[in-house]
């Protein structure tokens, strides 16, 4: 009798392990709503297009992108925990932006209320000059740099984004003194340093995969060299301790249930192990990272005490 | 380039893509809130499986398509359905309205193939020397383009130049609202977190042009547009000689179009402003403008079809996009695995030159379908009863405002503004001018800071805003556009003296 009870118990359980099991498989059984808080093509987007294929390869369902643009981002993110909760709604979110907007001014979000559940890659910093400009080595900008304060000019995207806290920094680690100068978007800000509007541009390895012969990067904030620029050396091999960019991800609304959030960052670690998807980011010039929810704490921790120091330094946040 | 390139441009599965394409494009761009933008995006996804010169064929012809379509709300409507159609609504619509609709239909589809061609044809020939001025552009030279375009204000107002001053500077102040693009800073938003995104362009032109129609329609007892009885035969042949009068003013647009296409700072609606007014500037004087000259309308509907062609030079040559849709299409290019610049059109040359080819494909074939849609979009807006009429335009304003950004706030304030523009119309200020100001003011905005910062590092602050040839040169035809009320008034007043003395 009793050994037929616990048979019994053992069926049911398992019928309902296995319930449980097929009901998170079935996640998702419809497409997946994925908003991108900028316009269409720029970096947020182009590596949100790249994941599309191979989500609907590997899970069967589409993942829709759509754009709601406004504010550098803070629209899309401050309605975000108003939006539905059931997995079937994700965010593409950038790194430094959550951390510095809601700091410097109120945005209708804060850092904390954004639930990030995978980083996927990030835009490694880089000093891009043009082909035939006279800086050969970072040597060479430094140079000009402290013989003439204030006047090497260098575009870049945006105010208190990750190009300009990127000049910041490095102007601090080189001693020197450099103009940053703002353009909307890294397009407006490649063309500048292109047409020769500025001496030098802080870009990202994007920039130089994109432009090929057309331009030279004088070093690139990795911890190694990027695989399609060998010749390029790191910051930090010729001294200065950068490693870092702009770093993207995916977040949902707050009150996502944690087994939702735990399948989603499954599922986009999975397509960030893919060799053919790891191809196309390298050869776009993106750098990987995967950080899933179980990392998320510890990374956004780190990424914001770092944002923090040095937009307090540079006199950002008042 | 061969015609190798063309016979792979000419396969079926090709021909049905630019078919398909150039339908609903025009169908989707009639619509005003549906963007060429918004168009392209969508359909990226259905281009992953294909090869790439088809995927850029159809995103190609979706493009030039939704740019002509936005010209049949602009003339049917008085509602430009993409920026770029601003300058069609100056004469389409009271072409319209004494019953020349469908020649209006007609000749703005004759003017966006020409405009069109040409694009394509600069693109074909001549896209790697050309993308040299998408360079040459530097924060000055927008800011005075952008000072230029405003400037147009005075000679576009032909009734009260103070009148159209003060909706230029309203303008300026609503694309002031929302995050500064280059400095952050959070402006005239009260506090609102709603107000951070600021006015959407595309919205504001929807609230300013068509709610002020609507309201009309609905306060007046008249029919919507005056209706010829005894149906007339089709107007294409009529079109097609005001066109061919006409070819001066289309090669100029299209050649403007093709240039500002280039920058990538301006734009569709920027070139065919700048289209408008300086066919209006040439014009004989017995061509009316504003009042339903058909010049008025080629030369918008040429310049801002010609500026696909010169977006896509840019694009494709230094990897830099044009418009908005081409950085879609770029995305999708690099989601395809093709690297764009200079290399393309040498080494992959096959895609590129295939690609072109297929857009002159799609700009052909837009003769056929635009006619025949126009025609059929002009029927149903002249027969269908106002009852339907109204809320349906109306259903439509508000999806393709709330489509625009997902947003439900930008509807609420196309609505506001659509009202604070009715009432101003009453009081004799036009729409035109505030959009204007709410589209160029950031591009102003930018320049200025941009350029005052690199004068003062570089220790050359005049140099830097008045020292550079470009930027002098498009600084002489402001001060010429200013000057031109004045002129032209004074050459009225000058015939008039003649004719008094002749009567003597």
């Amino acid at each position: 009798m009793f050994k037929l009870k616990s048979v019994k118990t053992l069926v049911i359980a398992t019928a309902v392990s296995l319930a449980a099991a097929t009901g998170a498989l079935a996640f998702p059984d419809k497409s997946i709503e994925y908003i991108i808080p900028f316009g269409p093509g720029g970096e947020s987007d182009i590596s949100a297009r790249f994941q599309q294929p191979f989500f609907k390869d590997k899970f069967g369902q589409d993942l829709v992108v759509s754009y709601k643009p406004g504010g550098g981002g803070a629209v899309g993110w401050a309605q975000l925990n108003s939006m539905a909760g059931d997995g079937y709604t994700i965010m593409g979110i950038n790194l430094p932006h959550i951390v510095i907007q809601p700091a410097q001014k109120d945005v209708g979000y804060t850092t904390d209320d954004i639930k990030a559940f995978y980083m996927f890659h990030y835009t490694p910093d880089a000093i891009v000059v043009t082909a035939d400009s006279p800086y050969q080595t970072l040597d060479d900008l430094i140079a000009d740099a402290k013989a003439n304060p204030g006047a090497l000019t260098m575009s870049g995207s945006g105010k208190a984004t990750a190009n300009h806290l990127a000049q910041i920094r490095f102007d601090k680690m080189a001693g020197i003194k450099t103009t940053y100068v703002p353009f909307k978007g890294t397009g407006a800000s490649v063309t500048a340093m292109l047409g020769k509007q500025v001496k030098a541009q802080w870009g990202y390895t994007t920039v130089g995969a994109a432009q090929g012969d057309a331009v030279r990067m004088l070093a690139v904030a990795m911890e190694e060299r990027h695989p399609l620029f060998p010749d390029v050396p790191t910051f930090k091999e010729l001294g200065f301790d950068m490693v870092g960019g702009a770093y993207r991800g995916m977040a949902v609304p707050k009150d996502t249930p944690d087994e939702t959030v735990k399948a989603l960052s499954d599922m986009f670690g999975e397509i960030n192990a893919d060799e053919a998807f790891r191809k196309q980011m390298l050869d776009g010039g993106f750098a990987l990272l995967d950080v899933g929810i179980d990392g998320m704490g510890d990374f956004m921790k780190a990424r914001k005490d770092e944002y923090i120091e040095a937009a307090t330094e540079a006199g950002l946040l008042n | 380039m061969d015609f190798e390139h063309l016979a792979n441009a000419l396969t079926l599965t090709n021909l049905a893509l630019a078919l398909f394409g150039v339908v609903a494009g025009t169908i989707i761009g009639s619509i005003p809130g549906l963007s060429a933008t918004m168009a392209v995006a969508v359909l990226v996804p259905i281009t992953f499986s294909m090869a790439p010169a088809s995927a850029l064929i159809l995103l190609g012809a979706i493009y030039t398509g939704a740019i002509y379509g936005g010209a049949y709300s602009a003339i049917l409507l008085n509602t430009p359905g993409t920026p770029s159609a601003i300058g069609t609504t100056f004469d389409g619509y009271p072409m319209a309205k004494r019953g020349d609709g469908d020649l209006a239909v007609a000749i703005a589809c004759y003017a966006s193939v020409f405009g069109g061609m040409i694009g394509a044809l600069a693109l074909l020939l001549l896209a790697p020397p050309l993308s040299s001025v998408a360079l040459a552009f530097g924060p000055v030279e927008y800011l005075w383009l952008s000072i230029f375009g405003l400037s147009l204000i005075a000679s576009l107002s032909t009734g009260n130049v103070l009148k159209g001053l003060a909706g230029g500077a309203f303008g300026l102040l609503l694309s002031c609202v929302g995050v500064a693009e280059i400095s952050a800073d959070i402006r005239l938003t009260f506090g609102s977190s709603t107000m951070i995104g600021g006015v959407e362009v595309v919205g504001a032109l929807i609230g300013l042009y068509c709610i002020p129609v609507l309201i009309d329609l609905v306060a007046t007892p008249e029919r919507h547009l005056k209706v010829e009885e005894g149906g007339r035969a089709v107007r294409f042949r009529e079109g097609a000689i005001i066109a061919w009068r006409s070819r001066f003013n289309l090669l100029r647009s299209s050649i403007i179009g093709t240039v500002i296409g280039i920058l990538p700072g301006a734009g569709g609606s920027v070139a065919g402003l700048v289209a408008y007014s300086e066919a209006k500037r040439t014009a004989r004087p017995d061509q009316k403008f504003g009042e339903g000259e058909p010049d008025g309308v080629m030369a918008t509907e040429a310049a801002n079809n010609a500026t696909v062609g010169g977006g896509f030079i840019p694009t494709l040559v230094l990897g830099i996009p044009g418009t908005p849709p081409d950085a879609v299409i770029l995305g999708a290019l690099l989601v395809q695995g093709v690297r764009t610049g200079p290399t393309l059109f040498e080494g992959g040359g096959s895609i590129v030159y295939t690609f072109i080819f297929g857009l002159f494909i799609a700009t052909i074939l837009m003769l056929p379908t635009g006619l025949l849609i126009g025609r059929y979009a002009y029927k149903t807006i002249v027969t269908i009863p106002k009852t339907i009429l109204v809320p349906a335009v109306g259903f439509m304003t508000i999806i393709g405002t709330f489509a625009i950004r997902n947003s439900i706030s930008d509807v609420i304030i196309m609505i506001v503004l659509g009202t604070v523009g009715w009432v101003l119309s009453r009081f004799g200020f036009a729409a035109s001018p505030i959009v204007l100001g709410l589209i160029l003011g950031p591009i102003a905005e930018q320049g200025f800071v941009q350029a005052w910062i690199i004068g003062e590092a570089t220790g050359n602050l005049t140099g830097m805003f008045f020292g550079r040839p470009i930027s002098l040169a498009i600084l002489a035809f402001t001060v010429l556009s200013l000057l031109y009320p004045m002129l032209q008034s004074r050459r009225a007043r000058k015939l008039l003296d003649m004719q008094a003395g002749s009567n003597d």
